[in-house]
């Protein structure tokens, strides 16, 4: 571990929208200085993606972010951030996750040039190098592919680069099943940050090579997700899904010690433990977020948060308009109520009024709160040795 | 003679090392393979079901106890195919192509070992070459289709037609499941069934193979 001490110390300065160290990236968005700002994440609806059908893929893209982008000037965001999370075949073949990057980055550009609409487009790709058993991590065609994606999604126009890693997951999924605990702490303290930072030192060469991108974060998805939709269906104990959270953050953090500067992926529920040891701003998801999965944590989660994520909807259609058009509005009121309450000095307290609605109802959101945030950040900077 | 009872608390409590050792005993001891199944195996692995049904038991707890149950089970195995007997079933199980999603599967594989089925796993991103060749080359009665992704539901179809085309389809089940997958969309593509978690999997499979 290579920081010895908190960014945030104190946690009356935990809270939404203000981090210590903000980022500017995309078009004139400044991530972590006083406002939060709605993250919309997208996906296809049931469909084959093939060569034959590639260009009702782009239609679909071309759709969501003009969809998305009318609805946000329409609510007068004060800025956004498109995600476009590739599927696995956008990944294993590189140049069509690019194109989909080109678009997005094309429309979003527009909307700046001609409203104003300030705006950053994260593009994460699917870690796909986990297809054999072992898996290859370093050396392999998946391993190739993946860090030629992020090479021509960063020259496509990618503003944020984000991934979430799955080194060390193949021995935590076991040990995760079978309650294994000196297994979770072998995957999640050994594996999967070795893993982590050879290859977020090639993330943010490439972010270095490309100028306009920067060095988003990873996420623990792989591992404390999966705890935690699997406690959803008491499949497992809360508790040990909470526990598998603290242990993430440790994981996660290793992104920034090679790089990274967040926003750190919304999927990383972790990011609080990220923002008090690196002042870097986060992502988050929660209630906003239930068009893609059960969580406990729905309003703890939006109380440390820079950005807000819908986690990924699909284009389908609504009443009132096409499903990310509409989460992009769900998402947008709820960043408009906590910026409005910064706004008039209300910041702390509904932050708190966030994290108690939910604090005493399931470990996983006990572990979020601002107090326990501090106290795992601190025995994680308070480790000694790496 | 062991005291039998040690092999009924060993599995029920997960505890392989003794479940492998009592069991070892007994059969030095003279007891035959289908008597510790029928009154103390069995017994112990629907106690661990009835635990689990009503949330005392978790999953660790099920496999824990599940591995158990195999460890003895291994030891009986040559004993009961010498008088004929046969698994609960065998099973081919995969996550479907372009999806790399794989703990839900894993669940079901390691739950359906728990519950004596034979199970083939064939990993994560399978064509459906790779499922109708495995069917053949195991004489499968069971397959087991996951998905996670909505993109790659259309997978499973590709699997449920390759083995017609193949010619097996009559001959093997299909179960299907993952998030996005619904029993509407299972009956749609052809599926036999659709489980939506880990445990109703092991039921489905047990009604689909008897």
């Amino acid at each position: 571990m290579s920081k010895k001490s908190l960014a945030i110390s104190d946690p009356t300065s935990l809270v939404f929208g203000v981090a210590p160290h903000p980022v500017r990236c995309g078009f004139e968005l400044k991530i972590g200085s006083g406002e939060v700002y709605p993250e919309l994440n997208f996906t296809l609806p049931t469909l084959t993606i093939s060569e034959d059908l590639w260009p009702t893929v782009l239609t679909h893209y071309r759709t969501i972010a003009s969809d998305v982008l009318r609805r946000a000037l329409a609510l007068q965001v004060p800025g956004i951030v498109l995600e476009f999370e590739l599927l696995p075949a956008m990944t294993e073949r590189p140049e069509w996750g690019a194109e989909i990057t080109s678009l997005l980055h094309d429309q979003m550009k527009a909307s700046w040039q001609k409203s104003g609409l300030r705006s950053a487009l994260r593009v994460t790709p699917t870690d796909i190098r986990e297809q054999g058993k072992p898996p290859i991590l370093r050396k392999s065609d998946p391993v190739r592919r993946l860090l030629r994606s992020f090479q021509l999604n960063a020259a496509a126009g990618a503003h944020i680069l984000s991934i979430e890693s799955v080194g060390g997951k193949e021995i935590h999924d076991r040990a995760l099943m079978y309650g294994d605990v000196r297994g979770m702490v072998f995957a999640l303290g050994v594996l999967a940050p070795r893993d982590m930072a050879w290859l977020w030192e090639q993330i943010t060469a490439i972010c270095r090579a490309h100028g306009a991108a920067i060095a988003g974060g990873d996420s623990a998805c792989a591992f404390a997700n999966t705890a935690m939709q699997l406690a959803h269906q008491h499949l497992l104990p809360e508790v040990l899904a909470a526990v598998v959270r603290a242990m993430g953050a440790a994981r996660s953090l290793v992104a920034f010690e090679h790089g990274a500067v967040g926003p750190s992926k919304d999927c990383a529920y972790e990011g609080p433990v990220i923002k008090v040891i690196t002042g870097c701003p986060i992502s988050m998801e929660g209630k906003s977020a239930a068009c893609a999965h059960f969580s406990p944590v729905g309003n703890v989660a939006g109380a440390m948060c820079d950005l807000w994520s819908n986690e990924s909807v699909q284009n389908i259609r609504l009443l009132s308009g096409n499903a990310p058009e509409v989460f992009t509005e769900v998402l947008a009121y709820d960043c408009r109520l906590m910026n409005e309450a910064a706004k008039h000095g209300g910041a702390l307290t509904l932050r708190n009024w966030l994290v108690a609605s939910d604090e005493w109802l399931s470990p996983q959101a006990a572990v979020l709160s601002p107090d326990a945030t501090i106290e795992i950040a601190n025995a994680i900077v308070g480790a000694s040795g790496d | 003679m062991a005291d039998l009872t040690q092999l009924y608390d060993a599995i029920l409590n997960g505890d392989h090392k003794t479940a492998v050792a009592v069991t070892k005993q007994a059969l030095a001891d003279g007891a035959v393979a289908m008597d510790l199944i029928t009154n103390y195996m069995s017994p112990a692995m629907d106690e661990v079901g009835r635990r689990f049904e009503c949330e005392e038991y978790f999953v660790p707890e099920l496999l824990l106890s599940g591995r158990a149950m195999k460890g003895a089970l291994e030891l009986l195995q040559p004993l009961l195919a010498a008088s004929g007997a046969t698994p609960a079933g065998r099973v081919v199980i995969g996550t479907v192509k372009g999806d790399l999603h794989d703990i839900g599967k894993n669940l079901v594989a390691s739950m359906l070992e728990g519950a004596g089925f034979e199970v083939y796993d064939l990993g994560a991103d399978v064509a459906p070459e790779k499922f109708v060749a495995a069917v053949r080359e195991r004489e499968a009665g069971l397959v087991c289709l996951s998905a996670l992704l909505t993109v790659t539901m259309p997978a499973m179809r590709d699997v449920v037609d390759a083995l017609k085309a193949a010619g097996l389809r009559d001959r093997v089940r299909i179960l299907v499941g993952g998030a996005p997958v619904t029993p509407e969309f299972a009956s749609e593509i052809g599926a036999d069934a659709y489980a939506e978690n880990a445990s109703v999997a092991v039921a489905r499979a047990r009604q689909l193979t008897t």
